[in-house]
């Protein structure tokens, strides 16, 4: 409870400490002058008008600025959706056009995820609840640090180191693997492939994946673990107790923070894939789909006309692609809402 | 299964804080010890460092010697997880597990590793059996699938009981487990104390001495000479002569409520 809300009710005199009584003082302290109620409580409305229209303000103006994004995406790439098929690169209709990107950017993505995902939870895990206390700050500041990297650093260290060293481990996938569809080859020689770019996107996406679930596994109620400990549990059983299901709506909000960087992410992935127009599931040979991200930055230079129309249209798909991936996570963390960590 | 503790010459300590010293007691079989004192005189403390949940706080340790069933529960061979599966605790504050159900919660203990595993129907007879010792059954046999934040306080208290008895164990510890309910809530509670100690070994610490007086056979009194003083056990008898004709003045002076 602050000053200015309590004086205007309470007895007007006595009330005011001698500094606020001098004449002149600053319009915030309405108690300055004990007979002018209605004015002290104006000035309090005045701060919660402003308060509450400067809350309102800033979220308008997420909306507006989607809702300027989404009709700059209609409104350009709306051409490209009715134009003829001849008219639009590759001499194909806009969903051919689009299909093997859109596969291309939710593969990359996902392959990213599914490498990333794991370790960031075990290295949060190692961090919050195994390290030693010391070794864990500096473990958890480097990480916060590698957030920092541009992408463009990992774009060159896919090319110039990951890319080649992945090779031979790409010819014994092959060779070993060769029956699943994934490792079906022939293994490409510059390692320039699509399981490459997801690395080099797992590789980005780890460190905020990690930074989230750590902060989350450190919120675990320090009296629900200790339930779990009095119960004879060892410390990973504690952890699958408490520690996991508590954080888990912290853990899928992370993996989608993450899944959104990796869809989006454009330099990194124009640098490392070597990309055609294809639609497979093979992430070792040199034929792969690009993403959307990846190849509007690459196209757009030496586009023109319903070419431009056509890149930011397939934007808008991306946009689009973005809303449906959160609106599932949102739905898998409603779904079990009142077995919530919220409710401890 | 019940079992008696044999404590001598416990010291227990935080990083270099010596908290409570020199502690001997014997906690008797199928009895209700309580244990009463002025905050922060190190009864809490005492009773966490019987089955070894103080050494999880860093910098947490004990010297000295807890005896159970012949066996130092702080020898060098004994693992701290097989200790806390005989010696169970109930909470402050109730601390249901959030993410799982009414049922998961009760048989959270039996389902860790290095237990039998159990069939469907052993499960449901066990949860019925732990929900009825804790007196809850009643209240809670058409949901047990509901979540167990969505009981009451006094209801989540004895969903922590039952799933402390659930394991079987051969101690119950309980840590003022009243002190965030309501007096009907209360009630409920230390009647089942009466009906678990036929089975159970019980070690209650309460700042409420007239629960104290009704719940227990045996009555310890904690106390500290001051500020970063460590606490110390100044008096253990049966309950009636705590209450009724102590021998320690300090004890006499606290039951009767002319200190702390």
């Amino acid at each position: 409870m602050t000053k200015p809300a309590t004086a205007p009710s309470g007895p007007p005199s006595g009330d005011a400490p001698p500094g606020d009584a001098e004449p002149g003082g600053s319009p915030a302290q309405p108690q300055s002058s004990p007979h002018a109620v209605p004015v002290a409580r104006s000035a309090r409305r005045f701060g919660d008008l402003l308060f509450s229209g400067a809350a309102t303000l800033a979220g308008l103006s997420i909306v507006v600025t989607l809702a300027a994004v989404f009709l700059f995406l209609i409104g350009q790439g709306f051409p490209a959706f009715t134009a003829d098929a001849e008219d639009l690169p590759g001499e194909q209709n806009f969903a051919a056009y689009v299909a093997p990107l859109l596969f291309g950017t939710v593969w990359a993505a996902v392959i990213a995820l599914v490498v990333a995902a794991p370790l960031a939870i075990g290295i949060a895990l190692f961090i919050s609840h195994y390290a030693p206390r010391r070794l864990a700050q500096g473990l958890g500041y480097l990480v916060d640090l590698l957030a920092a990297v541009p992408s463009v650093v990992y774009g060159a260290w896919g090319i110039v180191f990951l890319a080649p060293h992945a090779v031979p481990v790409y010819r014994w996938l092959e060779r070993y693997f060769g029956w699943l569809p994934f490792f079906d080859g022939p293994t490409s020689a510059t390692g320039r492939t699509m399981l490459t770019a997801g690395l080099v996107l797992a590789v980005m996406i780890l460190p905020i994946m990690t930074a989230i679930n750590r902060e989350v596994f450190l919120q675990t109620p320090r009296l629900l673990e200790e339930a779990a400990m009095a119960l004879g549990a060892t410390r990973w059983e504690t952890i699958r107790m408490t520690v996991l299901p508590f954080g888990r709506s912290g853990i899928i909000s992370a993996g989608m923070l993450g899944l959104g960087r990796a869809l989006g992410e454009t330099l990194a992935v124009a640098m490392v894939l070597s990309a055609t127009d294809v639609i497979t599931v093979n992430v070792i040979s040199s034929t792969n789909p690009a993403t959307i991200a990846a190849n509007i930055a690459l196209d757009f230079p030496d586009s023109s006309g319903l070419a431009v129309d056509a890149l930011i249209a397939s934007g808008l798909v991306l946009f689009a692609l973005t809303f449906v991936v959160n609106y599932i996570a949102r739905v898998i963390v409603a779904r079990r809402r009142e077995f919530s960590g919220a409710n401890a | 299964m019940s079992k008696r503790i044999e404590v001598s010459g416990l010291d227990i300590y935080y990083g270099k804080f010596k908290a409570v010293e020199g502690v001997d007691m014997i906690i008797e079989s199928r009895t209700i010890t309580a244990l009463i004192g002025p905050s922060g005189c190190g009864k809490s403390t005492f009773l966490r460092s019987l089955n070894r949940m103080h050494e999880v706080i860093p910098g947490g340790r004990v010297t000295g010697k807890v005896v159970m069933d012949g066996e130092d529960l702080y020898g060098a061979d004994v693992d701290p997880v097989n200790v806390r599966r005989q010696i169970g605790m109930v909470f402050q504050r109730p601390n249901p597990f959030p993410t799982m159900s009414i049922y998961d919660n009760v048989i959270a203990g039996v389902k860790l590793n290095g237990r039998r595993r159990m069939k469907r129907s052993e499960l449901d007879d066990l949860v019925e059996q732990s929900l009825r010792g804790a007196n809850l059954w009643e209240e809670v046999k058409d949901r047990l699938h509901r979540p167990g934040s969505s009981l009451s306080g006094g209801q989540q208290q004895r969903l922590c009981i039952a799933r402390a008895i659930a394991v079987r164990p051969a101690v119950l510890l309980m840590d003022e487990p009243c002190s965030a309910l309501d007096p009907i809530s209360t009630l409920a509670i230390e009647d089942l104390m009466q009906e678990l100690k036929a089975e159970f070994t019980i070690v209650i610490v309460t700042h409420n001495m007239q629960q104290a007086a009704r719940v227990s056979d045996r009555t310890g009194f904690f106390n500290i000479a001051g500020t970063g003083q460590p606490g110390k056990l100044i008096e253990m008898d049966d309950t009636s002569v705590i209450f009724g004709n102590p021998k320690v003045k300090a004890t006499e002076d606290y039951v009767s409520g002319r200190f702390g």
